[in-house]
């Protein structure tokens, strides 16, 4: 399944936060969007998502989902929303419980996906035992236990250290290499950006528009740290962003 | 900064964090009771208390053993506890179901709120003989009295708990697709539960309260019409006993709240 944008605006009152979108999100491909702080791209993936609608223009989704998709879009969120009176188990069949599945099916999805994230021997834990880089390894593996067609992750790993990070990111390759999922992966920091993205979207400060979007044809699993060519796309989206960034940094918050 | 400094004198650095954290000291609440009852049974034993003020802890001691012998404490109590139960439960569980309609519907708020806040500051006790017109002279209108007790302040505790749900667990729900039911009982509510619970204790505070004033005003037995009958007569010992029984009573019900609160919240930081 396909995600298209054409002509996509949004405002909040006066503000103006999006304007004219329009973008093809492929299946089996990643798709990162940057972007300066507030030029709408926790927003561009609210609406993706369906959590907001836009003020103008349509998002279409392009085909059907697949049979055994339980969620078509699902979120994953830079502050891990676990339930915290809820287990990891519990937490991961929250999401199942509502589509009738049956407790031994449920069951054996939840430990799927555990075993996927490496999360086994944590399923009796509660959230506040885990460490920030297993809670949002959780949130991963609750996102994967309903199949989503596209995962939509704000952020997921903004909240975390910088070893934490690059651990979670090398997990991230190694499920995508497994089993390609269709992802839309809003970030800031572009080092995420150009190890986990087939292309990339940067956007210019408020209102948000599509300044340029860069492909990357190198294979994820062979984007280790200090790759030459990485380097030098990182270097280039800086340049991109430098001037936008510091308008917008520069810019008075009125909202 | 090496020649600034004496290098002669050497000095612990001062503590200065602690504080502001307590923990459980068992004992300590037990102590001051403790205390409190030895000093009284000093005074009056050696007349620096006169018997007028304060009777002997020894002689409440004694009344309530006649009272547990003769049977009649378990028939005051028994009746005073089916009010309070009958009474608090009905309150607590109408005013939790509004407090959670409060925080998730925007009409029901603007509708009921303002209600709630101009009932809250009536002392429910001048509507007894409203409620006695009501519901009958005989149980239901000390029933209403302690349900309507109750109710304000769980609504008002409960809607704040809501109102404190984060969002994004909200959020997070909706976009699993989960039905509007399921994020409530599983996401609303488990989440409001600190506050509701917090309310709870005072909610019951205010139960027992209210329990006393309706058994005052006419009853043949409960705790209330007891103290009252002790008052009317001057018997300070009957007086304390019965106080005793409603003391041991807030805190049994405080201790089952504790309870209920460390298995409910064990997922709490």
């Amino acid at each position: 399944m396909d995600i298209r944008l054409s002509g996509v605006s949004h405002r909040y009152d006066q503000t103006e936060v999006l304007r004219d979108i329009s973008l093809e999100i492929p299946s089996g491909k990643i798709v990162c969007i940057v972007g300066p702080s507030g030029c709408g791209k926790s927003t561009l993936l609210r609406l993706i998502g369906g959590l907001e609608q836009p003020s103008a223009g349509e998002i279409l989704q392009v085909g059907t989902p697949p049979a055994d998709c339980l969620n078509p879009l699902t979120y994953v969120f830079q502050d891990f929303a676990l339930l915290p009176w809820r287990t990891v188990h519990g937490n991961i069949s929250l999401v199942l419980e509502d589509h009738g599945i049956r407790i031994q099916d449920a069951d054996d999805i939840i430990q799927n996906v555990l075993a996927r994230t490496k999360l086994t021997d944590f399923a009796e834990a509660l959230p506040k035992q885990l460490s920030g880089g297993m809670k949002q390894r959780v949130a991963i593996a609750r996102a994967l236990a309903v199949n989503p067609a596209v995962m939509l992750m704000d952020e997921p790993l903004s909240a975390l250290d910088s070893q934490t990070r690059e651990l979670l990111m090398d997990d991230l390759v190694n499920l995508w290499t497994r089993t390609p999922f269709t992802a839309v992966y809003v970030t800031h920091n572009l080092a995420e950006a150009v190890r986990l993205g087939h292309s990339i979207v940067v956007m210019s400060r408020r209102p948000g528009e599509i300044r340029e979007i860069v492909h990357l044809d190198q294979p994820l699993e062979q984007r280790g740290l200090g790759n030459a060519e990485l380097e030098e796309k990182q270097k280039y989206l800086w340049q991109l962003m430098r001037e936008e960034a510091q308008a917008a940094d520069a810019e008075l918050i009125n909202v | 900064m090496s020649d600034l400094t004496n290098s002669g004198e050497t000095r612990p650095v001062p503590f200065r964090g602690g504080g502001f954290a307590p923990s459980s000291r068992r004992w300590v609440g037990l102590v001051v009771f403790v205390v409190l009852i030895t000093l009284a049974e000093m005074g009056t034993r050696q007349g620096w208390i006169s018997a007028l003020t304060l009777p002997k802890p020894s002689d409440v001691l004694k009344t309530f053993g006649e009272l547990y012998s003769t049977g009649l404490l378990w028939k005051h109590l028994s009746v005073s506890l089916s009010r309070l139960i009958v009474g608090a439960a009905l309150g607590a569980s109408v005013g939790i179901a509004v407090g959670v309609m409060i925080g998730l519907f925007s009409y029901v708020r603007a509708g009921l709120v303002p209600l709630v806040a101009a009932l809250f500051p009536i002392p429910k006790i001048a509507l007894l003989p409203l409620f006695v017109i009501w519901f009958g002279i005989d149980e239901g209108s000390k029933y209403a009295l302690i349900a309507f007790g109750t109710f304000t302040p769980t609504v008002v505790a409960t809607y704040g708990a809501v109102d404190n749900v984060d969002r994004g667990l909200i959020r997070m729900g909706q976009s699993f697709n989960l039905s509007w039911w399921s994020i409530v009982r599983k996401i609303v509510l488990p989440g409001a539960m600190p506050g509701i619970l917090s309310g709870l204790r005072i909610s019951l505070a205010i139960a027992i309260i209210l329990l006393v004033a309706a058994e005052m005003l006419g009853a043949e037995y409960g705790i209330g019409a007891y103290i009252l009958e002790a008052g009317s007569l001057y018997d300070l010992e009957r007086l304390f006993a019965g106080v005793t029984i409603l003391s041991i009573l807030g805190v049994t019900l405080s201790i089952c709240i504790g309870m209920i609160e460390r298995r409910l919240l064990r997922w709490r930081v």
